[in-house]
């Protein structure tokens, strides 16, 4: 799937969950909503451009969850 | 044909009881009751004509008098109530002579064509003529009468003979009390008394042909054209309604297969007897010559349909399914599951992608509607539905109703609605555009936040700080029922000085101290209930404002008894279902998880076969991969998202690029005209089941006539996964529902026998409640504890800009129904039989348009044109349109811009510019090209149309 696609629905998310306080939590959560809601190839992609290209695009939020929950995710 | 007991006069609930004897026989009734009911409670029959049990009593006919010891003269029964140890006599010699006296001035002014009239034998001044002895009218019939008034046809549904009218009331009545329209009115006086719909001609006048006054007329006076036509029912089935969430029950009256009339049934646990235009009438598209009722298949979309029988068109779906699973992969395919179908339909097609595609690869339509409400009071509540039933609105104090407009979408509700607002209820209506409700006939809106389109979350928040700083919140209810924690953090969060009213007014352009007094009112004005609808789902935020009116109602403790509650108004009769039954990519029925692994060897060990643990693609997924050439083939069963979803030409694209669309529906929508397997599909006439409506009320569909193209579609998809080699082989559609009941917690308890016996069930049905859950959440909530979440008001993207300066939303209008394919064949057209713009004047000035105008509506999406209506409804600065016709393209301009939870697009907030225009948009005269050649392909329009 269209990466740029992806990138708008993930920072959706980030944006939803940046006004957690506790930012762990936060962090948590966007990596919990992507892996029961994204079908496995899309979070597959979305870890990939994390990975390969330093989240480019990404809100910093949902580049770190990304990161942090790596193998929860794909 | 059974007719059901008219007790003359409404049920009246009390816990004190009277005690009363009627013509010497002793009875005991709710403390209210009216003699007349008592006495039909008792199998006493009293004379009536102005009198029926759905309308409060009136005491105009002067037929059903009676007598009563120890009191003068004689009053009628259906206006005086019981009395304790009253002694009611209702046969008298002086009774008897006083009500044919009245008959007989009935019947001196009423036209003797008894045996050619079309209620012959279902009329009751017949019956009263008869029941009173009525042998001779002394004054003749050649005075001054009514009997050459003459007779309204103008409504395509019924008639209207003023020459046969009583002047009972009992229309009027109806209109206001049943319906609440108040389109109908007597007019003048003594024997000019008449009916009258304000001017000429009733398609000309407010009415709104819910069908109440036809319902309610005891003479030929309003009548069906199509009993007229055909003559009275001889049986009648009990079934559900295949239109809005509401689920109205209905009693199909038929005369053999063909079906007479649709007659509210007044036992229906959502309509309690009432019904609106399409409900009541619209149901002639199940015999429109547009079904297409042989299956059809091609090799491409440039190719003519070639008729079929079932079993090849069956081989070569299934044939094409299994070669483009080798070639491609499962994640090549998928299906959408239909709202429009019942739950056993929608079961076995999740189950077939489930356990033979063998993937997750289902989606529903609530994906563009109501997938935010599944999500947000999941989240919040513990479970993905309305908490109330619609009675509760009877009970409730305060009524919000939040980017929903319930008179054109959920018609018979809104009439219940209307009746509390009438009793006294406060409203308060946060809409864009001036909806009905904000101002009609005896019901206007305390308060009408008139907020910017695209601000649901800012108005939530503001409501939020006013009730939490003000001190509003109901602690106790929060300390007992909430996770504290959860609410401290959004307490914190709701009183930053960011979320007050008056920092979001310019955002909202509502008036702070608008806001600040609709906020007390919600907390402190009793019992308080919110009804929303896609107004506020449909929006990048839909998610967020969902779990905002959660909030909302958890912290006033505004939930868990009646005339409380989160109200989601559901739009198709079985999005609820649908959902319901597992057609969410993410979600087993019951709304279990795919990762749960519990929840996932139940299914394996159901359906013997190993299920994904993955979540499946969501519909905008699906067609994203499409276009991109990973997504090769759909099952599309009875949805038309070539037409219902946003950006037409980006859905067109995806669908141009599969390999095999099979579309399963009564007609070529939109959709077929990219398929390649077209299997027709059942009128819900035509099949048994249930569908669940927006209150989660299980309710039975029954098969009334054979199914036109062969089978039910529960049927079809059995024999396509048969021929894929995995046998569904059910008999009857009660055995899916028993393998659901199963397989489903919340289900267990339900089976076609109990709904044969309560009627309908409000689900959970279970162990613990046998008969169902009328309200939800009432000592603890499903998850636990309420959870409140953070709201942070994030804006749209998509933003007015020097080149698009308007925004545009989409909505919905009575007589027509979600894309029209069923309401566009039928006579609903002559209300609706186009799309039109909604402009404000000053906007509509700023640009030379005048009404009628034909206007180009040109957003980042596309282009479209419709002519103009200049209303005020709409604000300055917002247009409006309806997307029922497929040419007006509505679509076209949407963007794919989708909530952030769900996907759920944002239909209601587009940025467009409008201007006059002399043509059609370039995708319109496309389409209408397309279009011709694809009717020519399934042999709809002859050959020589293609050319013209």
């Amino acid at each position: 799937m269209n990466i740029e696609r992806l990138i708008v629905m993930a920072n959706q998310i980030g944006d939803f969950f940046e006004s957690y306080p506790d930012v762990e939590l936060a962090k948590k959560s966007i990596a919990a909503h992507i892996k029961n809601f994204w079908a496995l190839k899309m979070r597959q992609q979305l870890v990939t451009h994390v990975l390969e290209k330093q989240g480019s695009g990404l809100h910093a939020m949902v580049t770190e969850a990304v990161r942090e929950h790596q193998a929860t995710l794909a | 044909m059974n007719k059901p007991i008219d007790f003359g006069t409404p049920l009246k609930h009390s816990d004190t009881h009277i005690s009363l004897e009627i013509d010497g026989q002793e009875i005991s009734v709710p403390k209210g009751t009216s003699v007349m009911r008592a006495a039909m409670m008792a199998g006493i029959t009293v004379p009536k004509l102005c009198a029926t049990d759905s309308l409060e009593p009136f005491g105009s006919c002067r037929l059903c008098l009676v007598e009563i010891e120890g009191r003068r003269g004689y009053p009628a029964s259906c206006t005086t109530p019981v009395d304790e140890g009253m002694k009611v006599h209702t046969q008298t010699p002086k009774l008897a002579d006083i009500r044919r006296g009245t008959m007989e001035l009935y019947i001196s002014d009423h036209p003797l064509d008894c045996l050619t009239c079309a209620a012959n034998g279902d009329c009751e001044l017949q019956d009263m003529t008869g029941a009173v002895g009525l042998r001779e009218v002394r004054y003749g019939y050649d005075g001054e009468n009514h009997l050459k008034s003459e007779k309204d046809t103008s409504n395509p549904y019924f008639s209207f003979d003023p020459a046969k009218c009583i002047v009972c009331s009992r229309c009027v009545r109806a209109c206001e009390e049943t319906q609440g329209t108040f389109a109908l009115t007597i007019q003048g006086r003594g024997f000019d008394s008449k009916v009258a719909s304000g001017i000429e001609k009733f398609i000309d006048s407010e009415c709104v042909s819910c069908g109440a006054c036809v319902q309610a007329c005891p003479t030929a006076t309003l009548m069906e054209k199509t009993v007229i036509q055909h003559g009275v029912p001889e049986h009648s089935v009990t079934t559900t309604c295949a239109y809005c969430g509401v689920g109205c029950s209905f009693d199909a009256e038929m005369k053999g297969e063909e079906v007479i009339r649709m007659v509210p049934n007044k036992d229906g646990g959502a309509n309690h007897g009432h019904s609106c235009v399409k409900g009541r009438f619209s149901w002639g598209y199940a015999t429109h010559k547009d079904r297409i009722t042989t299956p059809m298949i091609r090799k491409s979309i440039k190719d003519p349909w070639q008729e079929v029988s079932w079993e090849e068109a069956i081989n070569y779906a299934a044939s094409e399914i299994t070669r483009i699973k080798k070639q491609y992969g499962t994640d090549a395919i998928g299906a959408i599951t239909s709202s429009r179908c019942t739950n056993e339909e929608v079961y076995v097609v999740q189950k077939l992608v489930r356990a033979v595609f063998g993937s997750n690869n289902v989606d529903t339509c609530a994906r563009v509607c109501h997938s935010p409400t599944g999500y947000g009071l999941k989240q919040t509540l513990g479970e993905s539905a309305g908490t109330q039933t619609f009675d509760s609105v009877m009970h409730s104090d305060v009524i919000i109703v939040i980017g929903a407009n319930p008179t054109d979408g959920h018609p018979v509700f809104a009439s219940q609605m209307k009746r509390r607002l009438r009793e006294g209820a406060k409203l308060i209506v946060a809409d864009p555009r001036g909806i009905d409700l904000v101002s009609s006939p005896h019901v206007k809106a305390d308060y009408h936040l008139k907020l910017r389109p695209g601000t649901n979350v800012a108005l939530i928040s503001a409501l939020a700080h006013v009730i939490v700083t003000e001190g509003l919140v109901n602690e106790r209810f929060v300390k007992e029922r909430c996770e504290w924690d959860s609410f401290e953090m959004w307490r914190d969060f709701v009183a930053r000085p960011e979320n007050s009213p008056e920092a979001l007014a310019d955002d909202l352009g509502i008036a702070p101290e608008t806001l600040r007094a609709a906020a007390r009112l919600y907390a402190t004005g009793g019992n308080a209930a919110i009804y929303y609808g896609l107004g506020v789902t449909e929006h990048s935020q839909g998610s967020t404002t969902v779990m905002g009116i959660a909030n909302l109602a958890m912290a006033t403790g505004n939930i868990g008894r009646e005339g409380v509650g989160v109200n989601p108004l559901r739009g198709q009769n079985n999005v609820q279902g649908s959902c319901d039954m597992g057609s969410m990519p993410h979600e087993f029925p019951g709304y279990r998880h795919v990762a749960d692994d519990a929840t996932r060897a139940l299914f394996e060990a159901a359906w013997g076969r190993p299920l994904s643990k993955e979540p499946g693609l969501r519909i905008p997924n699906m067609l994203d991969m499409a276009g991109e050439g990973s997504f090769k083939a759909l099952y599309c069963n009875g949805e038309d998202i070539a037409q219902s979803d946003p950006n037409t030409q980006h859905v067109t694209h995806a669908l141009e690029s599969m390999e095999c669309v099979i579309v399963q529906d009564l007609f070529l929508n939109e959709t077929a005209m990219y398929a390649h397997v077209f299997f027709p599909g059942a009128s819900f006439l035509e099949k048994n089941g249930t569908f669940t409506n927006a209150e989660r009320r299980i309710s039975p569909v029954r098969r009334v006539m054979t199914p036109k193209n062969g089978h039910e579609d529960w049927e079809i998809t059995a024999m396509l996964s048969n021929a894929l080699g995995y046998p569904m082989p059910y008999k009857h559609a009660s055995e899916i529902m028993g393998e659901i009941a199963a397989l489903t917690p919340t289900f267990r308890g339900v089976s076609f026998e109990k709904l044969d016996k309560l009627g309908s069930i409000q689900w959970p049905c279970n162990e613990e409640h046998p008969t169902g859950t009328p309200i939800m959440h009432i000592d603890e909530f499903v998850r636990g504890k309420g959870k409140f979440f953070i709201t942070q008001y994030v804006p749209t993207t998509e933003r007015v800009t020097q080149k698009y300066p308007l925004i545009l939303t989409t909505g919905r209008i009575l007589t027509q129904y979600n894309v029209g394919a069923q309401t566009r064949r039928t006579d609903n057209v002559a209300w609706h039989p186009e799309d039109r713009i909604e402009i404000h004047p000053h906007d509509a000035e700023d640009r030379g348009i005048k009404d009628g105008d034909w206007v180009g509506i040109a957003s980042r999406a596309g282009e479209t044109v419709l002519r103009a209506t200049i209303s005020e409804r709409v604000q300055p600065g917002v247009v409006y349109t309806t997307f029922h016709h497929p040419e007006s393209g509505a679509n076209v301009i949407t963007t794919d811009n989708s909530d952030w939870a769900t996907n759920c697009p944002e239909y209601k907030v587009t940025a467009v510019q409008v201007n006059r225009v002399s043509q059609p948009s370039e995708w319109q005269r496309e389409y209408q090209a397309f279009s011709k050649e694809q009717k020519v392909f399934a042999g709809k329009l002859p050959n020589s149309a293609q050319v013209e």
